[in-house]
């Protein structure tokens, strides 16, 4: 309507501007307001803060800024040794502590040139497994609480609490176990862990598909993730995403699979892929990847061998308390093990391996004395998290919350 | 229940009694059936009895504090029925996880921005102490940021551990102690 | 141990016509490609890499510090194939004040956050890259913590009486090759840093030298 009268009335911005006098804003009259989200925030998973340039409702342009949990743990991995490295590993992805401890260790052993007998090969993708299965519930849970279906997330913390407690019957702590070695693990599997962790993995498709039946018909779930936070193929993969990000955006690439590490080609699994690239398509992929690694895991269980559960290599394994009783070369061995650490030679390493949010790897370089010269993690967060401009520019503000649940972001690892 | 008025002294001496056994009937009756109390120790036991904490979950002892909050554990049956997401709405901040150089400043932003009475517990080794990290990044204990009322270890502590923390906590704002503030 | 793809060692045949100068020392190790490049080859190679290998993911970008060796630095990058277990270490050593790159992003988009990172840790600028500032450390930082030659800054527990020792001298260096009760050396080029104790008889310190300017720790800051 054109009738002056009117106009002088008009809300728009720039009619505002026009009746006080201000300077307007860019001439096509849209106005850009710029919000902090975070680092304090309870949608942000961690202290991760997000500057958000929005037009309206609509983001613009969102920045991640990142280094609010920085913690200097690659320094500090430079002034420990390889074994006193595995506290600090631990914390990293805490979430997924078994497989940080994995992919170190891995890397520590292609420069020893060692690989761990078969028993702790197997004990090690078992532990993995299981960590994984824990980390896509916290994931579930997390997510579930962000777009408010409380319900799943006590369903789905109480059902990480059995694996939990799986890890603390192993290692004593539920969390940051310390429980991987250079050249096998620490600790043999107790008596009774076979069958609780078989009780365990039992319940689970059970529990997936009460998830699934409270999730996967749920109207409201379905609105807030189906089409929200899209990632194409193309972008996935120019910004590093890996992991489910990755998956969910229709690309098959998991380091189980392709660059098998650890033993993990003696068994068989899925690499579940999605083609949509949305939130729904991650959340999928993760509760396939919960079945699938419930498949690894009755696996191990099925094929447990015997044998040692550390190499034999008495520069590299402690020896058997035992033989301290009898050799005084295992008392020296031992003494120099603990005091001084082991010599892995001179070089550089990396083997990736895949932890439940994408690659991970460690490079590690070493000059032949006790201490790595660098560690670098090659953390997943990291990367996943340049995907989230690509997922949330132009779309509501509402979706930023649900981009980074579905990013599965931890943000030690992002900061270390 | 409620907060009682002393009834008027009767004349003459009064022998050493315990409740509802001197004084009149009517002394005895309101002794044995009405709460006498102090106004603070009324406040100090609400306080105590539903301490809100904001969601202030820096790393991994987030993840335990999230579990205390879950079904197992059940922070609520303690009074903390919720997090509050804003510092405003909430009593105590437990600073859980490592406090980067970084996040210092937001730490006592955010604690600057709570309403008194307010508390700070100080969850696990790293809030405590700086715990693993003696390094460049990390500030050696969250009491260099904001005064701290308990503090619990741990790497992580477990939720029972923050539930006994919390418990001493409230015992503390019971009995009206807590840290000086600055 | 032999993870090897069937393709690995043509990886480097393929990519040597394409790149005839600058490219030195490629090897393979541990069932890694690896290709040593000079500064100013590196974004040809990383190019014929991504075009003509099919590497278009940038798997990693990270460097180390080398000192006392000079170069100084090495600047690692390591590519990959999506779907694929194809991999390429790309490797550049840079010495300088500042030590500056040419940047990658123009090519890969995934290195906008690992170039900042490395320059926020190493000090080391990346000619070209939209938003070159810290990332990690606040922005008014001064020094680049993971060069070898700054401090760790652990502080060691006051107690009364007696001076422990800080963490990491507790199982202090050894060097490479080093017997028994050698009671640990210095690590190379870190100089005053970590494994320092304060003398005996001396309140305790910080174990190295502070970074000018910025004093760690926020007690200064507000009240």
């Amino acid at each position: 309507m054109n009738d002056p009268a009117a106009e002088g009335l008009a809300r728009t911005p720039a009619a505002a501007s026009a009746r006080s006098g201000r300077a307007a804003g860019p001439a096509d009259g849209r106005e850009v307001l710029t919000l902090n989200v975070g680092p304090q925030h309870p949608g942000t998973h961690g202290v991760l803060r997000v500057v958000v340039e929005l037009e309206g409702e609509i983001i613009r342009r969102a920045t991640p800024e990142i280094g609010y949990l920085h913690t200097g743990i690659e320094k500090q991995m430079e002034a420990r040794t390889y074994l006193q490295n595995v506290t600090l590993v631990d914390r990293i992805e805490y979430l997924a502590s078994y497989n940080e401890e994995m992919a170190f260790y891995q890397a520590v052993e292609r420069l020893l040139g060692v690989e761990p007998p078969p028993r702790a090969r197997a004990i090690r993708i078992l532990m993995c497994e299981l960590n994984r299965i824990g980390s896509h519930l916290m994931y579930l849970a997390a997510g579930a609480l962000d777009v408010n279906v409380t319900s799943v997330f006590m369903y789905a913390m109480t059902d990480r609490e059995k694996y939990l407690d799986l890890s603390e019957m192993l290692s004593g702590q539920r969390m940051m176990p310390g429980y991987f070695r250079p050249g096998g693990v620490a600790l043999d599997l107790p008596d009774g862990f076979v069958g609780a962790a078989r009780a365990v993995l039992d319940e689970l498709p059970r529990r997936l598909a009460e998830y699934e039946r409270l999730l996967d018909d749920n109207l409201i779930w379905r609105e807030r993730l189906e089409g929200v936070a899209p990632l194409s193929r193309e972008d996935a993969v120019a910004l590093g995403a890996t992991g489910p990000v990755l998956r969910g955006s229709g690309v098959a690439h998991d380091c189980r699979t392709l660059m098998p590490y650890g033993g993990y080609e003696e068994y068989r699994f899925d690499v579940p892929v999605r083609q949509e690239g949305d939130a729904f398509a991650r959340y999928r992929v993760r509760m396939e990847e919960m079945r699938q690694s419930r498949r690894i895991a009755l696996q191990v269980l099925d094929r447990l061998p015997d044998g040692p559960i550390i190499v034999d290599d008495r520069k590299i394994a402690l020896p058997p308390r035992a033989e301290l009783a009898r050799s005084m070369e295992a008392v020296i061995h031992q003494f120099k093990l603990v005091s001084e650490g082991l010599h892995p030679p001179a070089g550089d390493s990396y083997v990736a391996t895949e932890s439940p949010r994408g690659e991970k790897g460690y490079f590690i370089v070493s000059d032949g004395s006790n201490r790595p010269v660098r560690a670098h993690v090659r953390a997943p967060s990291f990367y996943n998290l340049q995907a989230l401009p690509a997922m949330v520019e132009g779309h509501p503000l509402s979706d930023l919350v649900v981009a980074i649940a579905s990013i599965d972001i931890v943000l030690g690892d992002v900061d270390r | 229940m409620g907060v009682s008025v002393d009834p008027p002294a009767p004349a003459g001496p009064r022998p050493a009694e315990g409740p509802g056994q001197g004084g009149s009937p009517a002394d005895r009756d309101v002794e044995r059936n009405v709460l006498t109390t102090t106004l603070e120790r009324l406040l100090n036991w609400a306080r105590a009895s539903s301490v809100w904490p904001v969601q202030f979950g820096l790393a991994c002892c987030a993840i335990e504090m999230i579990s205390s909050a879950a079904s197992r554990f059940d922070i609520a049956r303690y009074g903390s029925e919720l997090f509050r997401a804003s510092p405003r709405q909430a009593d105590l901040m437990i600073v859980a996880g490592r406090v980067s150089q970084k996040m210092a400043p937001v730490v006592r932003h955010i604690y600057d921005q709570m309403l008194e009475p307010k508390w700070v517990i100080a969850m696990g080794d790293c809030a405590s102490t700086g715990g693993l990290y003696n390094n460049y990044a990390v500030v050696q204990g969250v009491d260099k940021v904001v005064p701290v009322d308990v503090y619990i270890a741990g790497c992580p502590p477990r939720p029972e551990a923050l539930l006994h923390g919390l418990g001493l906590l409230q015992d503390l704002i019971a009995r009206g102690a807590t840290a000086r503030r600055r | 141990m032999d993870h090897q793809a069937p393709s690995r060692e043509s990886l480097l045949d393929r990519l040597r016509p394409h790149v005839p100068w600058g490219l030195a020392t490629p090897r393979e190790e541990r069932g890694r490609s690896i290709v040593l490049v000079t500064a100013g080859a590196l974004l040809d190679v990383l190019r014929a890499a991504r075009d003509h290998l099919g590497l278009d993911m940038l798997v990693d970008l990270t460097a180390w510090d080398r000192i006392p060796a000079s170069p100084r630095f090495e600047v690692v990058y390591l590519l990959g194939r999506a779907g694929s277990p194809d991999r390429l270490t790309v490797k550049a050593q840079i010495d300088g004040e500042p030590p500056r790159l040419p940047t990658t992003t123009g090519l890969y988009r995934a290195a906008v956050f690992p170039e900042r990172e490395v320059y926020d840790m190493f000090g080391i600028a990346f000619d070209g890259h939209p938003d070159l500032r810290r990332i990690l450390m606040p922005d008014d930082w001064e020094g680049h913590p993971l060069r070898r030659d700054y401090s760790l800054f652990e502080e060691p527990v006051e107690f009364h009486g007696h001076t422990p020792k800080v963490p990491s001298a507790i199982i202090p260096y050894f060097p490479p090759g080093s017997g028994s009760g050698s009671g640990g050396a210095t690590p190379p080029g870190t100089g005053s840093g970590a494994g320092d104790q304060p003398p005996p008889g001396e309140a305790p310190g910080w174990g190295g030298q502070p970074p000018s300017g910025r004093p760690s720790g926020p007690e200064t800051e507000r009240k």
